[in-house]
């Protein structure tokens, strides 16, 4: 800089305050670790749309008694596989037209129904209101998918966090029994259990209590052994703390991350797995609903009444999507890297 | 003149072995004795893989030592239970400062609780408004303003972290406390900082300090007795200024002579002494006194020599 | 003297959750052929980033939002992702802090200093692994033709540093950028790796740009240096300028908090007190006013020029200015002032 600045004299006064409390300041407002997490969740529009997706489709398969319009397991043999209608609406494919050898004619005339009466998704070959029947059965899916989540935070947290804690000898015991279970193929699982008890949601839990929470057991161990390294965890046990309360205070809330995000990806594969065995008739016996039967018995109409697997595979779909989604979405949330630099 | 004074930690024969019987044996800490005066800071230097972070957390019973004696205030602690009423007690009376200011607090905590787990622990506050007002005390013993007690360690920058952490080891009135590496996680003009802290503490409250590093510039400023760590063994030991005016160890002098110094006529000046690293230790030395206060890992014979 | 590299009022943005972080504001260097330039700083201060940018190495929420990098009068900032390739390695490369994460693991290191030549060069195998051998001893590796088939775990940190900066160099580069080379080595291994790149230099010819914290190795290793703070240079200037005419208060901190083994115990440390500034939200004046004990009311309100002190040392501080107080630096620091007329200079 070859010209020199002309300031006035009066600028070149030291100002220095020997004790500024400024220096150690913090400006940034104070936002806890989980006022963090959301806000970066909130920030990332995919998980957002999923995680209204998924808390319309809980709420409504909680309060099912009062919002579904008929009772599902409600048989009327005379309505038997009608189409979709909408009320008095006119909408092409929910009308209640269907196509009859080459003409479309009006189903519900047909089969004498009620004047007024309507299956916004059509009904089944028994007669039984599809909407009820999917709602009712993505109830029986959640509550799968809550009992999952139960024994994984039940059994697969703390089995992870002693071995992982107490480490040696203990860790090895334990380990070589996770690895047993997780030999076992689930399916086996169930059909042993079937050999016991009749097919239904016990037998269905059963198998899953059994050898669903390996992988949450194995992921909770593998970060706990990290944890229990870090210099905090050390500092709490110079200060004395016993390890139960280094368990709660420390590692729980610091493995909680990981703990949600085993959480989305359990879900879903509880979800599928009773889908899945209800749809090769090991499931949940009639005529009780879940998604699986329902898939199971539209698939045997599909060619003529499409619309009865419709409906239940693209709430499968929403569910399994939007659950892995807000998985992915948790994790970039939470994952301190994502953040700041 | 070193016996007149207190002993408050005796090392003897401690030996600290991992993975016991196994191909992959480490002996970090291979039969180390020395006594820490109370009152004093004893540096403990060394390069990553010395053992000189093993030592102070054998020493702190984070490790239970292999074989050897720890003598705390005369009593030894090497065997106590991990969980007795005994450890308990051992537990407030000695205490650690960590290297890593990002690794050493929990993210989910906020600031007074971190500082006050000491406090909680051993039940030495009796209410809230009793654990608040000595949090806020701590906080102003460190210098950081007790408004923020209530914030999370992220929001604070890595100078006032560790001070954090100077915070809660002292919540809990130590008599020593063990600082591993306490400063070379942090910036150069940070450093001084938390090292003029420790030096302002010490005064007020009479500690004790084993102050772990690699870095001998600020170990030699801070320390008054230095000892050399090589290979899980102490190689040299003495007054600070001993240790750098007089090196008679082939690897102190190693190390003394590549330490960087912010001057550029010295650094042009400056020779590398190389360490031979192949074979360091014969089977005939052992660490002894070969001058008043300077103990040297060598031979009798070698020791005669500086004895005249 | 041949400038080589010329950066130009650099600027980097970061797009965070949080806000912009301005962490490059306005810095300009250049770099003479076979010379040794550190940038020295805390972390933070943006180091680091300057050199990347050179790379285009930056993360992917960065931008450049200004300024020019002039390799040989042209626009690196204009090249394209190809051209970047062509010279990254081969006639500008970096060596990085950590050595055990700069090497594959899985892979031999003889293939590993040898790659860059195949990538660049149009040289036959066998000709690439004899060169790599060749590099390989120049770096110190005892036994080369034998190692080369080793993989990285087979060696110590200090080797395997020496092993990285063999890839580095393996194509006579004509810059090297080396981000904390030896901040995560032991002190006796840093000093042989100092040793080694002053040795390389003087082989091969290389200019080196060297980032480090630390100035004690600065002043073992560098012929200009550069004092950066929160994205900015405070001053610049050569080794001996630095170290014996230091001119910004940062500058006089940064010396004067750092113990030497000649520092008398009972004196305390001169700390810098209070920490960096946030730089979502850069300070308007001089960003060091806040833990600056010489700070003026003019540090609050503008920026500081740079003043320059001599032909090729400059400093961002007011203190400069003709009508600034004469303010007395530090004790240490007029001891270095001493120093500086006892080689010749006019310390101010």
């Amino acid at each position: 800089m070859e010209q020199i600045p002309q300031i006035p004299k009066e600028k070149f006064k030291l100002v220095h305050d020997e004790n500024n409390a400024e220096q150690e300041k913090i400006s940034t407002p104070s936002l806890t670790y989980m006022q963090d997490v959301r806000r970066r969740l909130f920030k990332n529009k995919v998980a957002v749309v999923c995680l209204t997706l998924l808390s319309i489709i809980v709420l409504i398969s909680i309060f099912a008694p009062v919002i579904a319009p008929h009772d599902p397991n409600a048989q009327q043999v005379t309505l038997s596989n009608l189409p979709p209608k909408l009320g008095n609406l006119n909408i092409p494919g929910m009308n209640g037209y269907q196509n009859m050898g080459g003409k479309m004619v009006d189903a519900y005339k047909q089969a004498g129904a009620p004047k007024g009466t309507s299956f916004i998704l059509g009904t089944d070959y028994l007669g039984r209101d599809l909407l009820s029947r999917i709602i009712y059965g993505t109830r029986l899916s959640l509550v799968v998918a809550v009992l999952a989540t139960l024994v994984d935070l039940l059994i697969g947290v703390p089995y992870g966090i002693v071995s992982g804690w107490k480490g040696g000898k203990t860790d090895t015991f334990m380990q070589r029994i996770v690895e047993i279970v997780s030999s076992i193929p689930n399916l086996i699982v169930v059909i042993l259990m079937m050999i016991v008890l009749k097919p239904g949601l016990t037998s269905i839990v059963i198998a899953i209590a059994i050898t669903g929470w390996v992988t949450m057991a194995r992921l909770v161990r593998a970060q706990t052994f990290q944890l229990k390294e870090q210099e905090y965890i050390l500092a709490a046990r110079t200060l004395g703390e016993p390890s139960m309360k280094i368990a709660t205070k420390h590692l729980i809330p610091n493995l909680s991350s990981t703990i949600i995000i085993q959480t989305m990806f359990t879900i879903p594969n509880a979800i599928f797995f009773e889908a899945f065995l209800s749809f090769i008739g090991i499931g949940i016996p009639a005529p009780n609903a879940s998604l699986g039967t329902l898939l199971s018995d539209g698939q045997k109409a599909f060619r003529f009444l499409p619309y009865q697997m419709w409906a239940p595979a693209i709430i499968l779909s929403i569910i399994m999507i939007a659950t892995n989604l807000l998985g992915d979405g948790l994790r970039d949330a939470f994952d301190p890297q994502s953040s700041d630099h | 003149m070193a016996d007149e004074r207190e002993v408050i930690v005796s090392v003897k024969n401690l030996k600290q072995y991992f993975n016991i019987g196994k191909p992959n044996e480490v002996k970090a800490v291979d039969d180390v004795s020395f006594d820490i005066y109370k009152g004093e800071t004893f540096g403990l230097v060394g390069e990553s893989g010395s053992g000189k972070s093993t030592t102070g957390r054998s020493i702190i019973r984070l490790y239970n030592p292999t074989d050897g004696h720890i003598f705390f205030n005369g009593q030894d602690i090497s065997k106590i239970k991990a969980h007795g009423p005994k450890m308990k007690e051992f537990r407030r009376e000695m205490q650690m400062i960590f290297q890593d200011p990002y690794a050493s607090l929990n993210p989910r905590m906020k600031v007074k609780d971190i500082i006050a787990e000491g406090l909680d622990v051993h039940g030495l506050v009796k209410n809230d408004q009793e654990r608040d007002a000595r949090v806020r005390e701590l906080l102003d013993m460190v210098n950081l303003n007790p408004e923020h007690m209530t914030r999370y360690p992220y929001e604070f920058s890595g100078g006032q972290r560790q001070r954090i952490g100077i915070a809660r080891a002292l919540a809990v009135d130590p008599q020593f406390i063990i600082a591993d590496e306490p400063i070379s996680a942090l910036d150069v003009s940070i450093q001084a900082q938390v090292v003029n802290l420790m030096q302002d503490i010490q005064k007020k409250q009479g500690l004790t300090y084993l102050f772990i590093a690699h870095d001998l510039s600020m170990v030699k400023y801070i320390s008054d007795r230095i000892a050399v760590m090589y290979r899980g063994k102490i190689v040299e030991l003495a007054d600070s200024n001993e240790i750098y005016n007089n090196p008679l160890h082939a690897y102190t002098q190693s190390l003394l002579s590549a330490i960087p110094v912010p001057d550029p006529e010295i650094e042009k000046r400056r020779t590398r002494i190389d360490f031979d690293h192949k074979s360091p230790f014969k089977d005939d030395q052992r660490l002894q006194e070969v001058l008043p206060g300077h103990f040297l890992y060598c031979s009798n014979e070698e020791a005669a020599t500086y004895k005249k | 003297m041949d400038k080589i590299l010329e950066v130009k009022d650099l600027h980097v943005d970061f797009d965070t959750y949080n806000g912009t972080v301005h962490a490059i504001r306005g810095v300009s260097f250049h770099l003479n052929a076979g010379e040794t330039l550190a940038i020295v700083g805390e972390s933070g201060s943006g180091k680091s980033i300057t050199v990347r940018s050179i790379l285009q190495l930056l993360a992917s929420n960065a931008t450049i939002s200004k300024g020019e990098i002039l390799y040989h009068g042209d626009d690196l900032l204009q090249k394209s992702e190809k051209e970047m390739n062509n010279i990254r390695g081969n006639k500008i490369s970096m060596i990085f802090q950590d050595p055990m994460t700069s090497l594959d693991p899985t892979m031999t290191i003889g293939k590993q200093v040898a790659e860059p030549l195949l990538i660049h060069n149009n040289v036959s195998k066998k000709d690439a692994m004899k060169r790599a051998e060749e590099v390989l001893r120049l770096v110190g590796i005892p036994n080369p033709a034998a190692r080369m088939k080793d993989y990285p775990h087979q060696f110590s940190g200090g080797q395997r540093q020496r092993i990285v900066i063999a890839i580095a160099i393996v194509d006579y580069p004509e810059i090297l950028i080396a981000d904390e080379p030896t901040t995560a080595l032991d002190v006796t291994v840093q000093a042989e790796i100092i040793d080694l790149l002053r040795e390389l230099q003087q082989k091969i010819g290389t200019a080196i740009i060297f980032i480090t914290h630390d100035l004690g190795v600065v002043a073992g290793i560098a012929d200009r240096v550069a004092v950066m703070y929160a994205g900015r240079f405070v001053e610049y200037g050569s080794v001996e300028d630095i170290f014996y005419n230091p001119q910004h208060p940062y500058t006089w901190g940064l010396l004067d908090s750092m113990p030497t083994l000649d520092t008398n115990e009972d004196a305390r440390l001169n700390s810098i007190p209070g920490t960096p500034p946030n730089l979502l939200d850069p300070p308007k004046g001089d960003a060091f006013a806040p833990r600056n004990a010489y700070a003026m009311q003019i540090d609050e309100e503008q920026q500081p020029p740079f003043f320059k002190v001599s032909k090729n040392h400059f400093a961002a501080t007011w203190l400069l200015h003709p009508d600034a107080p004469k303010v007395t630096p530090p004790a240490a620091i007029l001891n270095r002032f001493k120093k500086f007329e006892q080689l010749g200079g006019n310390a101010k």
